[in-house]
């Protein structure tokens, strides 16, 4: 399975829960749907959980841009 | 000597209130919203709060009135010498055939030329259709990626970066360092708009997933409350230009919430604040929790309700004689735990280890919905031996199948020794 993005996992739970809804699917194949989206459940907690958010700093290059940690010492 | 009638031959005679009134229409329809730069003089303050005087240039001079209701909102004090900007229509009072400037707007030299320039440009792009809703991005409900365009020391990249970690912690945030005020300030953050809408995702040190959109999914051009004139970047067209050509959505936060610039009219979404411009471009995390926890009580209410009836369906057959060979049977026969359920276990087991307050309610509703709570209050599930079919349907099974039986803690094998259709009356309806 591709990572899916925070909002492509939120659509795929949506879409699993209307389908469970549905009742149109077999008990077992409902438990595995419902595996699926504790799965991605998970996966958004974890995204929204990363102790350390990731910050930095943009810098221009002759061959681009490369990206810097954001100096702190440098904020007054 | 020529007669009267022969001057004037075949031409109009006008009255003098004719001719007045043609030329105060004419003038009123061509001039019904002006500036007009000059010194005051002749300023005469009447008692009954309207204000007459004169603007005048080397070459000209022109009469003004400030009626007391306009001269209520207006805080600058006149008196002769002022230089200043006024605003307003041109009359004509018809009395004494003189023309003069109904006065709506006054502003001092300085001060005004910015606030004209801001107006003007403000109009022209309006004109333009920038600031229309119909060419307004909308927001991706869970940016990953904001970039920030803003001062790097200032106070306003760390209220950004507060307010947006305080709502995802697991955001990334990218600075782009640009002057905010004074020489230079334009050029670098149109630049830095420029800059984040080209950028690629090598530049980021990440393999491109291929989507072909850009790399930030919001800019967030941001700067602290200051004057006018501090703020004066973000009124200059090159800036404007820069947000409407950008294919990424632009949040601006800009000054105070009293405060709007250019950029506030050409953003796609306009925070009154620095802080509030993270809470504009992450509102779909703000209530992410309430949202969870609402799919999983849908998908609880339906996958338990599905769960019971398969329960008291099992439960209807447990008591009938035709099972109790096999119930007998099963109890010696420990087996290994059935593959689907396992599997079910282990993720919902490690969604509750997880932990984390966010989505402690939608972790609960699971938990419910778990099939192994179900059978933990003595249900049992019978599954055709070595397969994931689950025997729903006495119809299913036939004298001699071998099932699997899986109870709470463990599981056991068993043959069927008799069948009896009670569907009718106790069947459940899927």
């Amino acid at each position: 399975m591709t990572k899916l993005s925070f909002e492509e996992s939120m659509k795929k739970i949506e879409e699993i829960v209307g389908e469970l809804e549905k009742g149109e699917i077999p008990l077992e194949a409902s438990l595995d749907r419902f595996e699926e989206a504790v799965k991605l459940a998970r996966a958004c907690q974890r995204k929204l959980e990363k102790a350390q958010a990731r910050i930095s700093k943009l810098v221009k290059t002759e061959d681009g841009f490369t990206l810097e940690p954001l100096d702190e010492s440098s904020e007054d | 000597m020529p007669s009267v009638d022969a001057a004037i031959g075949e031409g109009h005679v006008y009255s003098v209130s004719e001719i007045t009134s043609r030329i105060k229409t004419l003038i009123e329809g061509r001039f019904p919203d002006v500036w007009i730069v000059g010194e005051v003089s002749n300023c005469t303050h009447h008692s009954s709060g309207h204000t007459y005087f004169t603007l005048k240039d080397e070459h000209a001079q022109i009469r003004c009135v400030l009626f007391a209701g306009s001269a209520s909102r207006i805080t600058l004090k006149l008196q002769d010498g002022l230089k200043v900007y006024a605003q307003g229509r041109v009359t004509v009072y018809q009395r004494q055939g003189q023309h003069q400037l109904i006065v709506s707007n006054l502003l001092p030299l300085g001060r005004g030329e910015l606030y004209i320039a801001f107006e003007k440009l403000k109009e022209k792009l309006r004109k333009e259709g920038l600031f229309e809703e119909a060419r307004k991005q909308s927001l991706p409900e869970f940016p990953a990626r904001l970039a920030v365009v803003t001062s790097p020391t200032g106070a306003a990249v760390r209220d950004v970066i507060r307010s947006a970690t305080g709502i995802h912690p697991g955001v990334e945030i990218v600075v782009c360092p640009v002057r905010v005020q004074g020489e230079g300030a334009r050029e670098e953050i149109a630049e830095a708009i420029r800059d984040l809408n080209r950028m690629g995702w090598k530049d980021l040190g990440r393999s491109d997933p291929g989507d072909g959109g850009p790399v930030f999914d919001v800019i967030i051009l941001a700067r602290g409350g200051g004057s006018i004139e501090d703020l004066w970047a973000f009124n200059e067209e090159m800036v404007a230009r820069a947000m409407a050509d950008s294919r990424i959505p632009i949040v601006s936060g800009v000054g105070h919430e009293i405060d709007f610039t250019i950029a506030d009219f050409v953003a796609d979404v306009r925070a009154p604040t620095p802080t509030a411009a993270p809470v504009v471009a992450l509102e779909g995390y703000v209530d992410i929790a309430v949202r969870l926890s609402a799919l999983g009580q849908r998908a609880a209410a339906v996958l338990s309700g599905r769960l019971e009836r398969h329960a008291g369906y099992l439960e209807s057959l447990k008591s009938h004689y035709g099972l109790r060979g096999l119930r007998d049977r099963v109890a010696s026969a420990m087996q290994e735990v059935d593959e689907t359920l396992a599997r079910a276990r282990r993720s919902i087991e490690g969604a509750l280890e997880s932990g984390g307050a966010g989505l402690g309610a939608f972790k609960a509703k699971l938990e419910a919905l778990s099939p192994i709570a179900t059978l933990d209050r003595g249900y049992s599930i019978c599954f055709r031996d070595g397969t994931p079919e689950i025997i729903k349907d006495v119809r299913q099974v036939d004298k001699g199948d071998r099932l699997r039986i899986r109870f709470s803690r463990g599981a056991a094998t068993s043959t069927i020794d008799a069948t009896d259709d009670i569907t009718e009356e106790d069947g459940p309806d899927d």
